[in-house]
């Protein structure tokens, strides 16, 4: 393949649109006769519904109807899917599209209001009276791990999943260790927290019997057959469009959302439009968190800092219930280990029910804990032994001439656990560079010398991306040239406008401008998964390559029967295929996609080269080979064997204010390997985001719950987003190691900047005050009461 | 999150508005910039029967630059008094520390205050420079007299004018026209300084100290005002702790562990008690001499 484009860092194609204001999100998408829902939740985390008295709501003007759990039927009046079963999940419950006698969090749904507008759909709910018998809540994981009250009367531990994973014999080693540490670390909950709420739009066609459903989703093939199996419908008659999405994070891929069923089943019974966008309080009380997890660590090591046996066991809060399964634990268990020969390694974790929102993967999705449990369990080896904290580090390192690394356990995807590529030490050495790790001891003493406080800290992680099972994608030349790209999976902002149309471009010979990128339109492309866990441009990527380079030889083929010469002969530049050497023996793709789709009828005047009497010879064979299809395209698709898996290295110095324990951030660094880049600006601007999140999480960020299970910091006022005024001037710089797995040797790189972020951010913090730091996010009360607790 | 239903007024006069007030009661509410009461409204946490929007009251919007006090009008918009040539440091560098640019372009000074946020600066600076609030009401018979005999106006102490958190002593049918910021007597000095958890969020601390010295350059009064350690703004005399002194040779940490004994924070999400208390210590003593700084600069 020509590589001119891939590699390149062209600016994003869609930020012209998305930049002015021109992008059209779910909100932005009225139609006449439309109507707005609006939700009754509960106000209470943990109660029996006794009564629910509507009669209040229809004295309001433009009220259409109020829904209730009575008034489903079906498949409707099942709990929601659990979408991703697991052996270990011993006690999954979902939540019923609306509540059925009993409510497990604050913010989970009662009753649907239909009316003309969200004004008066809000007026309306607002006078619905709902009778709770209040039930005691458990919050936290400590009452949950009590098991003094239950959130599911059926489950009477609150433990939704147990799970263990042992390679060798971590307790033997430990015991047999000649040093042992025991660490507590907490990472406290935190959400995805996209600037575009939830949001779907359901319109029903009573002629065609059809629906179309918009919906601000990370997965519109998906939901798709959702809505189809809980609406009873053939699934050719229903569509999925994923308009612009303002963000994802990961709760997008949760589906389908009560709201997402429920909007088109009121769509079809009124035979209306029917609208329902998340407001910021809603997606605070009705969505999903994350993080949320207590470690227990053993370790043994010997003299050097080598690992000998590690032994973790957490308990991780999954709030009231389990429709994504266990995959936030069983991340967390799977990739602590990061770029380390563990020796043994035992990881056990209970993921317990609370009476809070639940919880699914955001970004990162359960890496940040476990990378910084390994992280800090290293600088606390390296602090026991006097050792450097890097030097702790390059010793444990699997080495580059080890890949594939087997680490000897199940990942998400149900496969082994097998690190394809990767060079760890390199990763380290650039990244102690870019920071000044060897010269900070002068610059550290220098600060203290003038009164102030500074420290530096490091973190490596390797992050499994791009899982499978498969995706797929359509490349089509038009006939007048320009190239039309189609995947299933769909975009929050990534650049997959961009990056796709730079493979396509690249494998086809034309300029990028040639190239249009759909994603998310079941229309367009029915079969794919989603876009979550980095995995977009590792699956896609590689199925619009598989596909473009499908039609390339299809070009190639028709050209050289066009142009009486061997396609090897051929090559494809600016759109024009051509007679390597001699260019004037040329056909345009425009010209080939025409010959590509023999006629009967010639509609226009290009048509007419493609009609029966105008295409020459060949008249006893038929005019599409048995083997062939009509058309400049193809589809292909990627299903890769297993993970392919990116690693990097960040660090951080901070500076701590002595007296008022102000948190600032004087540098952070990255480096980052994703194997071969796309296009490195938007690998960059990954990188960025990714950060400003990590930063969020380690010193801004948490959600905040009391005894009662009301969420105390239910708006952006209060749950603290870093600004921009927040985030560091960030400093990257790459490795390539190509990943084996995929034609383009590439790896995910969406989630890579969020994940050392607590690692990283606690490690400089504890160097800079000289007080370990066990829990994470730390604001600056927290660091001034842990010095005075140090202090007594 | 859509307001509930209201009836919008748009008076044209402040004659036309305190009509309105009148006749609405406890149900009326007034609406200036919009920075607190449209999130209220829309989270429906308020839900008042009749809005009145004071923003075509355009003779509301002034700041007068005396040479005893500054007088803002109830529609002059933070990001317009920032940048008033004749508006005294304090003010400015308080005003500055308002949210973001947006919210201080529309948001307006006397809203902010009226609106009695105990984090909030400027409640706390009209504390700290003993200002007042002008409220005008209907008078009970109008009858047939001149439009400014139809109203009455009372001028509160800034003292008397916080109650309690989003409480002030305006009435239902008081509309405050005018906040009035004193200017500091001569040989004085005064710094703001504020923690916040972001920039621009309300502060989990906000410090205002005056200083005044005499001709010899010796500390005769120094006070501290507070945000967010209290449910109105807490003034706190620092006077004993410094005075008398010449002013290089105050220690300013006596100052910052007085006023940290004399505040009563509380806990909440963002920080403990204790923690505050800490940054009313250590804010005290860095406005304190920033403050100094400044007093003998003007002396």
């Amino acid at each position: 393949m020509t590589t001119k484009l891939f590699g390149e860092p062209i600016p994003r194609r869609e930020d012209p649109r998305l930049v002015a204001g021109a992008g059209r999100y779910l909100d932005d998408i009225d139609e006449p006769g439309q109507l707005a829902a609006a939700f009754v939740r509960s106000p209470h985390a943990h109660a029996s519904i006794v009564d629910i008295d509507v009669t209040g709501a229809l004295e309001v003007d433009g009220l259409v109807a109020v829904y209730t759990y009575e008034d489903l039927a079906g498949p409707l009046a099942q709990p929601l899917p659990l979408l991703i079963p697991h052996p270990s999940l011993r006690a999954a419950r979902t939540p019923y599209p609306l509540a059925k006698d009993r409510v497990r969090h604050v913010g989970e749904a009662v009753a649907m209001v239909v009316a003309t507008d969200r004004y008066l759909a809000e007026d309306a709910a607002q006078r619905i009276r709902v009778t709770y018998q209040p039930l005691p809540p458990v919050v936290g994981l400590d009452a949950a791990s009590k098991a003094g009250h239950l959130v599911h009367e059926d489950v009477p531990d609150n433990v939704s999943a147990h799970l263990v994973q042992e390679v060798g014999d971590a307790a033997a080693a430990i015991a047999a260790a000649p040093h042992r540490l025991h660490l507590e670390l907490h990472i406290e909950r935190s959400a995805s927290m996209p600037m575009e709420g939830r949001g779907v739009h359901a319109r029903w066609d009573e002629t065609d019997r059809s629906l179309r459903v918009y919906s601000s989703t990370q997965t519109s093939t998906s939901l798709r057959f959702a809505l189809a199996a809980k609406l009873d419908l053939p699934v050719d008659r229903v569509e999925v469009v994923t308009p612009d999405v303002g963000g994802g994070f990961g709760v997008k891929i949760v589906h389908p959302w009560p709201e997402e069923v429920l909007v088109p089943w009121a769509a079809i019974r009124l035979r209306r439009p029917v609208k329902w966008a998340e407001d910021r309080r809603e997606h605070f009380i009705s969505s999903a968190h994350e993080r949320g997890q207590q470690h227990s660590v053993d370790v043994g090591f010997d003299d050097d800092g080598r690992l000998l046996g590690l032994s973790v066991k957490f308990l991780h809060d999954n709030g009231a219930y389990t429709p994504y399964g266990i995959i936030v634990p069983q991340v967390t268990s799977t990739q602590l280990p990061g770029p380390y020969r563990l020796g043994a390694y035992r990881v056990e974790f209970h993921s317990l029910y609370t009476n809070t929102v639940q919880v699914t993967p955001y970004r990162g999705a359960g890496r940040p804990h476990g990378v910084f449990v390994m992280e800090r369990t290293m600088d606390a080896i390296a602090a026991a032994l006097g050792l450097d904290r890097t030097v702790v580090r390059e010793r444990n390192f699997i080495q580059p001439e080890q890949m594939p690394y087997d680490q000897g356990l199940i990942f998400q995807d149900g496969r082994p656990l097998v690190y394809d590529s990767g060079d760890y030490p390199a990763a380290l050495r650039l990244a102690k560079k870019l920071v000044g790790w060897d010269e900070f001891t002068a610059v550290r003493e220098q600060a203290r010398a003038q009164g102030r406080r500074v420290g530096i800290g490091i973190a490596c992680y390797v992050e499994g991306t791009g899982v499978g099972p498969y995706e797929g994608a359509y490349v089509r030349v038009e006939t007048t040239g320009k190239v039309v790209v189609a995947t299933g999976l769909t975009t929050q902002g990534q650049g997959h406008e961009t990056v796709f149309a730079q493979i396509a471009a690249d494998q086809l010979g034309v300029p990028v401008e040639n190239v249009n990128v759909v994603t998310g339109d079941t229309r367009r492309f029915a079969f794919a998964v989603g876009t979550f866990a980095s995995r977009a441009a590792v699956m896609s990527g590689n199925a619009v390559a598989a596909a473009a380079g499908k039609v390339r030889a299809k070009a190639l083929r028709i050209a050289g029967e066009a142009l009486e010469v061997d396609p090897a002969d051929l090559s494809i530049v600016d759109g024009v295929v051509s007679v390597k050497g001699t260019p004037q023996a040329a056909i345009p793709l425009a010209s080939v996609a025409v010959l590509a789709n023999p006629l009967r009828y010639a509609f226009d005047e290009q048509a007419k080269q493609a009609t029966q009497f105008a295409v020459g010879g060949g008249i006893h064979r038929p005019p599409v080979a048995e083997d062939d299809e009509p058309g400049l395209a193809a589809t292909g698709y990627y299903s890769p064997v297993r993970s392919t898996f990116a690693n990097g290295v960040h660090a951080a110095v901070v500076e701590t204010d002595p007296e008022t324990a102000e948190i600032r951030i004087l540098r952070y660094c990255v480096v980052h390997d994703c194997g071969r880049l796309i296009n490195p600006r938007i690998v960059q601007g990954q990188v960025h985001g990714g950060v400003a999140q990590g930063v969020g999480g380690a010193l801004y960020e948490r959600i905040v719950y009391d005894e009662h299970g009301q969420l105390l910091n239910a708006s952006y006022m209060d749950f603290l987003i870093p600004y921009a005024s927040e985030v560091p001037a960030i400093e990257i710089d790459h490795l390539q190691t190509p990943s084996p797995l995929n034609p383009l040797g590439i790896k995910g790189a969406g989630e890579a900047g969020v994940i050392p972020g607590a690692a990283v951010l606690a490690a400089a913090i504890e160097d800079a005050e000289g007080i370990p730091v066990h829990r994470m996010p730390i604001c600056p009360s927290e660091l001034w009461e842990l010095r005075n607790a140090d202090h007594r | 999150m859509k307001p509930p239903p209201f009836v919008y007024h748009r008076p044209a006069s402040v004659v036309a508005a305190l009509a309105t007030l009148a006749e609405a009661g406890e149900d009326g509410k007034v609406l200036a910039g919009g920075q607190s009461l449209v999130p209220l409204l829309n989270m429906r946490l308020t839900q008042p029967g009749h809005l009145v929007d004071i923003n075509r009251i355009r003779e509301l919007s002034y700041v007068d630059a005396g040479s005893d006090a500054v007088r803002v009008g109830a529609l002059t918009r933070h990001a317009e008094l920032a940048r008033h040539p004749g508006v005294p440091a304090l003010l400015r560098e308080a005003t500055g520390c308002v949210a973001h640019p947006a919210i201080r372009n529309r948001g307006t000074t006397v809203g902010s205050i009226v609106h009695a946020d105990p984090a909030a600066e400027l409640p706390a600076v009209l504390a700290l420079l003993r200002g007042s609030v002008t409220l005008a009401s209907a008078a009970a018979r109008p009858g047939r007299a001149r439009p400014d005999q139809e109203i009455v106006r009372r001028s509160v102490a800034a003292a008397d004018f916080f109650l309690g958190p989003l409480t002030s002593a305006v009435r239902p049918d008081e509309l405050a026209v005018e906040a009035v910021f004193p200017r500091p007597a001569p040989r004085s000095g005064t710094a703001w300084l504020e923690l916040s958890r972001r920039k621009g969020d309300f502060a989990l601390c906000g410090t205002g100290v005056l200083v005044t010295l005499d001709e010899d350059r010796r500390v005769t009064g120094a006070t501290g005002a507070y945000t967010g350690v209290g449910p109105v703004p807490v003034l706190v005399e620092l006077t004993e702790a410094v005075a008398g002194r010449p002013v290089d040779a105050v220690d300013w940490d006596r100052a910052g562990t007085l006023a940290a004994g004399a505040v009563a924070p509380e806990d909440d999400i963002h920080a403990t008690a204790a923690y505050r208390r800490q940054l009313v210590r250590v804010l005290s003593a860095r406005a304190g001499a920033a403050a100094a700084r400044m007093a003998v600069a003007d002396g």
